[in-house]
């Protein structure tokens, strides 16, 4: 049930992918339109396996690199639906879609097996902490994306060479818009992630911080898009800036994912 | 029954010649009617806009009604024909079909890809509907000019980038601010360019106009028109950190604007965007502007650039739509004529009928049969009847090259021209 389920939204989100792809090389209604179905039906199935293997493990089960990888892709979709639904703008899924099916591929090849929780570990603090940071991260994701999206129609407007993606890529103001809503939506939850973190770890190991190299990757990645949203507020880093430091952002997020993820050391869970 | 169009446009008549043909308000009624009183028009429908003054027609003789519908224009509208000479163009056939298809999808157009002219046809063709001045032929003609509009538009780019230099800037403005409400915008100088330019982006929403003007009194009649204010020359720069969107236009021999004032000004304005467009030659805002942040510069060539691509761009797609018609063009060729051999088989068929009718008659007089076996009789003849017309009226039903030698060949056989 679990893996038919997975793999049926796998499935889904690669036609997802294919359709954002093709909507690339040519303008046309229908595309979108079988692109955000599919991945609405991906999503369907991908939220079914979350709660079945949710209720068969008896916890929330994104404890290892592939539930993790996975729960991160579902969150990214979540958010693009919304976004998707509220702003309606040109693009967004063929530059979200495929960063989304990319972890969802990754999450796919990891091995399945999830060791037994420690009694330590297991509280409601675990569930708390990790759906606020994957949230975050989401939207941390997506502020990327679309930071890219807001780079791509830069250059068309600077270089005054309009061809291309120019016509169909939403304004620079709306794309700088919505970067900055998702900074500022991904970093209080990235904040509640923090310090739900530190309770469960105080519970957990009787200290709020440990210093191993997850925590610090975290408050490095808190710093950065602090410092992102106090320039923007009070400096006017907007625009170029704002997008290229999302991107940053977000690409500290990802080395710390996988290179933590591959050193599998620490006392965090599933690293 | 076949198509004819009279009409002149943009190309083939001054706006002098135009305005005088043009059927306006109430004379497009009395065209229509005035129209079908002649005796070669069968259907008749008018397209009257400021570009183009067309008049299209069912009509049995093309030739003959050429005529009449001149003479027609000349009188209506009392202008000596001679001078139509010049300015009229007809078309028939398939080569009217094309011309409406091209009409209707803005392929004819001043501007190609103008999307006024689709709703300028439908209005027109909704009066000759109401008015019953169109028949079978114009009706299914207009239909199909419609729908191949649609196709043309959604299936080609051809209407979609800005081929004007005001228009391009409102494109560019657009995709910097998405919105341009709330936006507000600076003159500076107040050539005529950058008057049209402000005012094509007020139409799009902008809402405040500040003008600065070397001569402060030009500068206050500019803002009058435009319901902004004025503010005098010198102070412009401090009136730019306010202003979103700045067109400049001074006439000046060098630069006004320089990167270092942009740059306090930007600091002042906490990076907004700013989009300034320099339309004076020489340039009067340092290029090296462009460089700066969250600011865009275009200067005329630049914004001539992108009508130039756009154009190339709509050339390029208008071809794509010509494709289409052509396609569009012979499947309604077909179908008129279909059209064409109706009267024939209807005309056959009669005859046969007659005749059989008849010859029952007599043999009914003649005979005392009861009336079983004249039912029986009956039976039989209109068998022979119809499988003695069943391969005439199936050749006529198909569709062949030299369809018009045919009908001509089967009315000569069956003598079905005499009455």
């Amino acid at each position: 049930m679990g893996a038919i389920t997975f793999g049926i939204s796998l499935v889904f989100y690669f036609c997802a992918m294919l359709f954002s792809l093709l909507d690339l090389l040519r303008s046309s209604k229908t595309v979108p339109k079988l692109m955000l179905t599919s991945a609405i039906i991906g999503f369907g199935f991908q939220t079914v396996y979350i709660f079945y293997k949710g209720f068969s493990l008896g916890h929330v089960p994104f404890v290892n690199p592939r539930e993790a990888t996975s729960f991160f892709a579902w969150c990214i979709f979540l958010l693009f639906f919304i976004l998707a639904y509220r702003y309606k703008v040109g693009l967004l899924g063929s530059f979200i879609t495929p960063m989304a099916f990319l972890l969802m591929f990754i999450s796919f090849l990891l091995p399945s097996e999830i060791k037994p929780l420690s009694p330590m570990l297991r509280s409601e603090w675990l569930g708390v902490h990790t759906v606020f940071a994957f949230l975050a991260n989401a939207a941390f994701a997506m502020a990327a994306g679309v930071g890219f999206m807001y780079l791509v129609q830069e250059h068309y407007v600077k270089s005054k060479h309009l061809g291309g993606l120019f016509s169909r890529l939403p304004s620079l103001h709306v794309l700088d818009e919505i970067n900055y809503r998702l900074v500022t939506a991904g970093f209080p939850l990235f904040t509640v992630a923090i310090i739900t973190g530190s309770i469960w770890a105080d519970n957990a190991w009787g200290s709020y911080i440990s210093w191993e190299p997850r925590q610090i990757w975290a408050l490095v990645t808190w710093l950065i898009f602090g410092i992102v949203l106090h320039a923007r507020l009070q400096r006017g880093w907007r625009g170029r800036r704002a997008a290229a430091l999302s991107i940053l952002g977000f690409l500290t997020i990802i080395g710390a994912f996988a290179g933590l993820a591959l050193l599998q050391k620490g006392q965090h869970v599933f690293l | 029954m076949r198509v004819l169009v009279a009409g002149l446009n943009h190309k083939s008549a001054d706006v002098e010649v135009r305005e005088k043909l043009a059927f306006a308000g109430e004379k497009l009624e009395q065209g229509l009617s005035a129209l079908l009183a002649l005796p070669q028009v069968k259907e008749a429908m008018i397209i009257s806009t400021c570009n183009r003054v067309e008049i299209y027609m069912g009509v049995d003789e093309p030739a003959d009604a050429t005529r009449q519908v001149k003479h027609f224009i000349s009188s209506f509208h009392s202008i000596p024909e001679v001078l139509l000479d010049k300015a009229l163009y007809f078309h028939t056939d398939s080569t009217a079909v094309r011309h409406i298809f091209r009409v209707a999808s803005s392929l004819d157009s001043m501007v190609v890809g103008e999307p006024q002219i689709l709703g300028q046809v439908k209005d027109s063709f909704l009066l000759a509907l109401n008015k019953k001045t169109t028949g079978v032929l114009m009706n299914k003609l207009m239909k199909k000019a419609i729908s191949v509009a649609k196709r043309v538009r959604t299936e080609t780019r051809v209407a979609e980038n800005a081929v004007s230099i005001s228009f391009a800037a409102v494109e560019l403005a657009r995709k910097i601010f998405n919105d341009l409400g709330g936006k507000s915008v600076l003159l500076l100088g107040a050539g005529e360019m950058a008057e049209l330019a402000a005012r094509h982006l007020m139409n799009n929403g902008v809402n405040e106009i500040v003008v600065a003007n070397r001569t402060f009194e030009r500068g206050c009649e500019l803002a009058q028109d435009f319901k902004g204010r004025a503010v005098p020359f010198s102070g412009f720069k401090d009136e730019m950190v306010h202003s979103d969107i700045v067109i400049c236009s001074t006439g000046a021999p060098n630069y006004v604007v320089f990167k270092q004032d942009l740059h306090h000004i930007m600091k002042e304005r906490k990076q907004r965007p700013v989009f300034l467009i320099d339309i004076s030659v020489p340039r009067n805002v340092d290029p090296k502007i462009n460089g700066l942040e969250n600011v865009y510069l275009y200067d005329v060539d630049d914004l001539q650039g992108v009508v130039d691509s756009n154009r190339n761009e709509r050339n390029k797609e208008a071809q794509k739509a010509e494709d289409i018609i052509g396609v569009e063009v012979e499947v309604f060729e077909r179908w008129v004529a279909s059209l064409q051999s109706i009267p024939t088989v209807v005309a056959l068929r009669q005859k046969a009928r007659c005749i059989s009718e008849a010859e029952l008659e007599r043999l009914f007089n003649r005979t005392n049969l009861d009336e079983k076996q004249q039912g029986a009789v009956r039976q039989m003849a209109s068998a022979i009847v119809n499988k003695l017309i069943h391969s005439p009226t199936a050749a006529l039903k198909e569709d062949v090259e030299d369809r018009d030698q045919l009908i001509a060949m089967i009315r000569k056989l069956y003598d079905l021209n005499g009455d």
